[in-house]
């Protein structure tokens, strides 16, 4: 079983977090995982991607030309990144900033609406959108516990950011209980 | 629970010399190895070494010799225009026999070039680089792990064959991050019965490289050149998965050759009898088994960062016993492995064997 994940947004948004995040739970987990983040002159209101690769087996490519699931934080992210989905693949949109439907939708994939800016600032912070969005992406995409994710947030956090583990905890909460409890699919 | 870091290849890489015994680190900064300087700039100091970011690249390496000369491990790191730069270093260093470890993590050039990913600099790498008669050791890790274990790995080389020895990476490798375990055993520093560390109570030393007597020069060339042999036979380091029906030998290093291990193996999804040959040194190039592998299979497809150089090095392992294709990406860009498994697909057409549809 290999997984691959792109996700994407505008800089600042804190997607390449979010990735590395990720990648930690699933290191944590027992899995081969590989970030990649885009490479180039980034900068806030730029764009920013990575490529999160989690597998049982060791993991050739750290990028794929065919991911299994696509975050897509901003509108140019969807565009660029929706329509190189597996054909059974998952897409999670943040619908506080994107209305439009994928280009080339279809293929059996399933799109998941996550109106993140709401949910985090329902959880206290607005700026949590991110994590909100993974917490989502983990309950959906079931690749392990969500529980694993709450656990290794203080070994994931750097000691000077150890007061954010609160805030992180309640996000990602927020984006699994959305999936969980069904809002739009 | 994993005991293993979630790691970016730079800072493993750095923490792999470190771990090795390194304790001097000269240089000045170039995207994109920056988190090597930064690291070591913290680490160095904190385990008793020296960090010193010079004033320029030509600084940093002449600060390295100086290092090497007195028999401490050593190291600098940089990205293709300082690379170049320090050329001269690099062919005193090898002309005076001394052990240090030179990182390249490559960017597309030439000139000031891109920041993105390339393997644009292999003939630099591999050839020596500056004047004379020489080779570097050099190493092309392929993971973040291996940036760890081979910045470990060129030391030990460098030492025990008096050479400097390069890690040639890029921006893929040096900027992902994968789980690394690390191994921060205390390898006891290698002897250097040759350093300059003054001449108390023994005879004097002399390190140069400079040779002016009749045929001195040239009896110091055989020298070095018995030493590239000697290297040649003994820590030549390559990675070889072929079938024993194996129609396809794909020949890749360092992060091609990652995308490559998964085009091979959707390939042979397909039921295409395709094998992987990846040189881990490049300096000495695997000859025996890129031969033996390509002599089995009849074809071999090169795939490379660039618009084709170690494809040269396979040409003449092959000697022409087999058909050699190579696909290039140069200039940053980075080819998916659904593209490189369409190229192994196309080859498969060509021969005539199997028609495979994408």
């Amino acid at each position: 079983m290999e997984y691959s994940v792109i996700m994407s947004g505008f800089g600042g948004q804190g997607v390449l977090m979010m990735g590395e995040f990720l990648a930690h739970c699933g290191m944590k987990t027992g899995l081969n995982v590989t970030w990649m983040p885009s490479y180039g002159v980034e900068m806030r209101g730029g764009t920013a991607n990575c490529t999160v690769i989690l597998s049982e087996d060791s993991i050739g490519a750290p990028i794929t030309g065919s991911p299994k699931a696509v975050i897509a934080m901003s509108e140019p992210a969807l565009n660029k990144f929706g329509p190189k989905l597996q054909q059974d693949g998952l897409l999670l949109v943040n619908s506080s900033l994107i209305s439009c439907e994928l280009p080339d939708s279809g293929n059996g994939l399933s799109r998941i609406n996550v109106p993140t800016v709401d949910l985090a600032r329902a959880s206290g912070d607005e700026k949590m959108a991110n994590i909100v969005m993974l917490g989502a992406f983990i309950a959906s995409s079931k690749l392990f516990d969500p529980a694993v994710a709450a656990e290794e947030i203080e070994s994931f956090l750097p000691p000077h950011k150890s007061g954010l583990a609160l805030g992180i905890n309640k996000a990602l909460l927020k984006g699994q209980d959305y999936i969980n409890n069904g809002s739009c699919a | 629970m994993s005991d293993k870091l979630l790691l970016k290849g730079n800072v493993a890489l750095a923490m792999g010399a470190i771990d090795a015994g390194c304790r001097y680190y000269f240089g000045y900064p170039i995207t994109p190895q920056n988190e090597i300087p930064e690291y070591l700039s913290a680490e160095l100091p904190a385990v008793g070494g020296v960090f010193v970011q010079a004033e320029s690249e030509l600084a940093s390496i002449n600060m390295v010799l100086g290092a090497a000369a007195a028999g401490k491990i050593t190291m600098t790191s940089s990205s293709g225009p300082g690379i170049s730069l320090m050329q001269e270093g690099l062919s005193y260093l090898a002309g005076s026999e001394l052990p240090a470890l030179i990182v390249n993590i490559a960017r597309s050039g030439p000139g000031l070039g891109g920041i993105a990913a390339t393997q644009g600099d292999y003939g630099q790498a591999t050839r020596g680089g500056g004047h004379g008669d020489y080779r570097l050791i050099v190493l092309a890790p392929n993971s973040v792990q291996e940036m760890y274990d081979l910045a470990g790995e060129a030391i030990r080389l460098a030492f025990s064959y008096r050479n400097p020895a390069m890690i040639l990476a890029d921006a893929i490798l040096g900027q992902m991050k994968e789980p690394v375990l690390i191994n921060p055993a205390k390898t006891p520093d290698p002897e250097a019965p040759w350093a300059l560390n003054g001449a108390k109570n023994r005879a004097p030393r002399l390190v140069k490289s400079l040779y002016l007597k009749d045929g001195e020069m040239t009896v110091h060339n055989w020298k070095m050149h018995e030493k590239y042999n000697l290297l040649k036979k003994n820590d030549t380091r390559v990675e070889v998965d072929c079938p024993s029906n194996c129609a396809l030998a794909v020949i890749a290093f360092g992060s091609a050759g990652r995308i490559v291990k998964t085009a091979v193996s959707r390939a042979r999804k397909r039921g295409l009898p395709v094998g992987l040959v990846r040189p881990i040194t490049l300096f000495p190039f695997p000859e025996q088994a890129v031969a033996e592998a390509a002599g089995k299979s009849g074809r071999t497809l090169v795939i490379e960062l660039n618009t084709g150089q170690m494809v040269d090095d396979v040409r003449l392992a092959c000697s022409g016993n087999s058909e050699v294709y190579f696909k290039g990406y140069p200039g940053g860009t980075i080819p998916t492995p659904e593209e490189i498994e369409a190229e192994i697909c196309m080859i498969f057409e060509k021969g005539g064997q199997r028609v495979c549809r994408l």
